[in-house]
């Protein structure tokens, strides 16, 4: 067998390679630090695989065109870091309410506002689900390495041709400008989702029809589908509605084609939790830090578990719960005030003490500073 | 002037009615003798004229009155956010180069909210058209002033006389670089069908803009009349650019051109980069 291809990546190409290996043909964006690295991948690759790239006037801009792209039947993408985020959020709405597929990158960095171009963060795990405005579910992944950094972008491709939905990969600017050597997956060793296609004839077509799962089949434009595709609330045929009848289903449709199929979504990591009497939750750039404290702590002989998030959105309520039941006491490491304790606390049962090690100064969480943390609850 | 029979008036429902999208019930939301019908039928015998096939047209728009316009018509259609209908378009058209790309959008959505778009789509010259039917309002909320209400004119949110100055959507585009751009209104209509059909057929960023009547809302704050005394006011103060080219600016005055304005051959924008992905390739 033929050696596997080996390479140092910095994590912002790492998004770019794992997006190509996708099949992402479309790439529209804005600079942004810490994400540009991700536009300059792109604008460098796509051309040479007959992709497209194009440098927008804005973030909003971005979005747009990656909603146009989509809609016209490319797998599209856009990166982009809080500010930018905060930006895309009126068409990343646009893009839930018409059930259009995307990938977003927000490589976060310290907020609110323009914050610290150049710092960690965690900080945007909240807006990843409450960014737009109304009700909908949202789909966000977060990788702790380069490697699964690669792997959670295909993944979110995936996610979102499946379930017919933008999903946002969460990276941080420790992840996309760190490097690391992987190896990369041979073509085909990963599976690859595409949106299903309609087979009924044009004229029985329906763009936003009730199916089983209740994704409805997406044509490319210029393929004899012609449908309305509008953000206004709108019936299975895409026509605007005020009609409660149909605005209910539409926005059940929303919620119900993703918490109904939790278990496609999420993807979670555990380390030593069969006998963890105390159990790290973190994710993003933290887990790696909390992987290592668990391991010097099992090594100074504490019954220390962890779990690691890749889903983030929608939370992982069960899955969290049924891992950590036999936990004394939980903590959960972000960077940020404390995001996701919260909905940790959540879903756990009241007898288990959640913890927070929260970072907000810019920097990252160290393995040490979460074994003081352990040392300090236990 | 010769009066057209019943049965060419047939044809010409029949051509509408061709192009409407099925299964759609009327009316539109569009009040009684508003331009953006006299818009609509316009597009449907320019793209008919063309001979374009339904398939091949998409039509994008943002937020407003004539936005609307895409849900009527049997194209795909993209109605899209407040002022990003261009945004939105770049990627459809950038994406899928063989697909005509129209943008129904007004002076609030192009000229306020989605000024930026429409500058730089019309820098990039990609080839979209946008047809940017101005009514001097904002008609869907209400009446409230935009970036063309001129000065000293009332609207709800100028009920003083707006203290602002107008833009000339016009010297806009061309001043940022679109390569065929053109005036039209709702009474000059088989001028404005012939206007519409050429733009379309141009390769690269067009932009009509289409002087059209509200008189719901600016007809009445501005004492303009009902729909008819303001499409007699377009006759009375519109000059075709021939016969303005021979006038002063004094007697230019109160009026406005019609007609193709500016028309360039410079190069487009997806043309340009199926240049750079052979030269990639080709390792050149």
């Amino acid at each position: 067998m033929a050696q596997k291809e080996r390479v140092l990546v910095l994590g912002n190409q790492a998004c770019v390679q794992g997006a190509i290996y996708a099949g992402m043909r479309f790439y529209a964006g804005y600079p942004i630090t810490p994400s540009t690295e991700v536009a300059e991948g792109c604008a460098r690759e796509l051309p040479k695989i007959g992709g497209r790239f194009i440098q927008m006037e804005d973030e909003i801009g971005s979005i747009a065109a990656v909603v146009g792209a989509s809609v016209a039947g490319l797998k599209a993408m856009t990166a982009t870091s809080g500010p930018g985020y905060s930006l895309m959020v009126e068409n990343i709405g646009y893009a839930y309410m018409t059930e259009t597929p995307l990938v977003v990158i927000n490589v976060q960095r310290g907020g609110p506002s323009t914050g610290l171009p150049t710092k960690v963060s965690q900080s945007d795990t909240m807006q990843a689900q409450w960014g737009p405005h109304g009700d909908y579910t949202a789909i966000a992944v977060a990788p702790s390495t380069i490697h699964e950094t690669f792997t959670e972008v295909v993944r979110a491709f995936n996610l979102s041709e499946r379930f017919r939905t933008p999903v946002t990969v969460l990276l941080d600017e420790v992840l996309g400008h760190s490097r690391q050597v992987i190896t990369l997956p041979e073509p085909g060793e990963l599976e690859l989702v595409n949106r299903v296609r309609p087979t009924v004839p044009p004229e029985e077509f329906e763009a936003f029809a009730m199916t089983e799962n209740l994704v409805s089949p997406m044509p490319a434009y210029g393929e004899g589908y012609r449908y309305v595709c509008t953000g206004l609330t709108h019936d299975t045929r895409g026509f605007t509605t005020n009609r409660p009848d149909e605005i209910a289903p539409k926005l059940y449709k929303l919620r119900h084609k993703v918490i109904d199929y939790k278990d496609e979504i999420v993807s979670l990591r555990e380390q030593h939790m069969d006998d963890a009497e105390i159990a790290f939750v973190s994710y993003g750039s933290v887990a790696r830090a909390a992987l290592q404290a668990t391991d010097i702590a099992r090594k100074a002989g504490f019954k220390i578990g962890a779990v690691q998030l890749f889903t983030i959105w929608p939370f992982p309520d069960d899955e969290i719960a049924e891992l950590c039941r036999k936990c004394r006491k939980v903590i959960v490491g972000e960077l940020n005030m404390g995001q996701v304790i919260n909905e940790v606390r959540r879903v756990l049962p009241p007898d288990i003490e959640v913890h927070g090690l929260q970072r907000y100064d810019g920097e990252i969480l160290t393995p040490m500073q979460l074994i003081e943390k352990l040392e300090e609850v236990i | 002037m010769t009066i057209a029979t019943k049965e060419q008036e047939k044809q010409k429902s029949d051509v509408i009615l061709k192009y409407l999208r099925p299964r759609k019930g009327m009316p539109t939301v569009w009040c009684a003798g508003c331009g953006n019908g006299i818009v609509m039928s316009a597009i449907i015998r320019a793209v008919d004229k063309l001979g374009l096939s339904k398939d091949e047209v998409v039509m994008a728009s943002g937020i407003g009155c004539s936005s609307r316009m895409p849900i009527y018509l049997d194209f795909s259609a993209l109605h899209t956010t407040h002022g990003r209908a261009l945004a939105f378009a770049t990627g459809v058209k950038f994406a899928r180069p063989d697909l005509k790309v129209i943008v129904i959008t007004g002076d609030g959505d192009a000229l306020a909210i989605g000024g930026n778009h429409f500058i730089h789509a019309c820098r990039r010259n990609i080839d979209i058209t946008a047809i940017l039917i101005n009514n001097s309002i904002y008609g869907m909320t209400g009446g409230q002033g935009s970036p063309t209400t001129p000065s000293r004119a009332f609207s709800t949110t100028t009920p003083y006389g707006n203290a602002e100055k107008h833009f000339d959507p016009c010297t806009l585009a061309q001043a940022a670089g679109a390569s065929f751009v053109g005036r039209g209104t709702v009474y000059h209509t088989p001028q404005l069908e012939n206007l519409l059909s050429q733009a379309i057929q141009h390769r690269g960023f067009s932009m009509i803009e289409v002087v059209s009547n509200c008189h719901t809302y600016y007809g009445r704050l501005n004492k303009q009349g009902d729909a008819v005394t303001m499409l007699n006011d377009y006759k009375d103060r519109a000059v075709p650019v021939a016969r303005a080219q021979k006038m002063s600016p004094e007697d230019l005055k109160g009026k406005f051109v019609i007609g193709l304005l500016h028309k360039s051959g410079k190069s487009e924008f997806c043309d340009v980069y199926e240049d750079v992905i052979s030269q990639v390739k080709g390792g050149r």
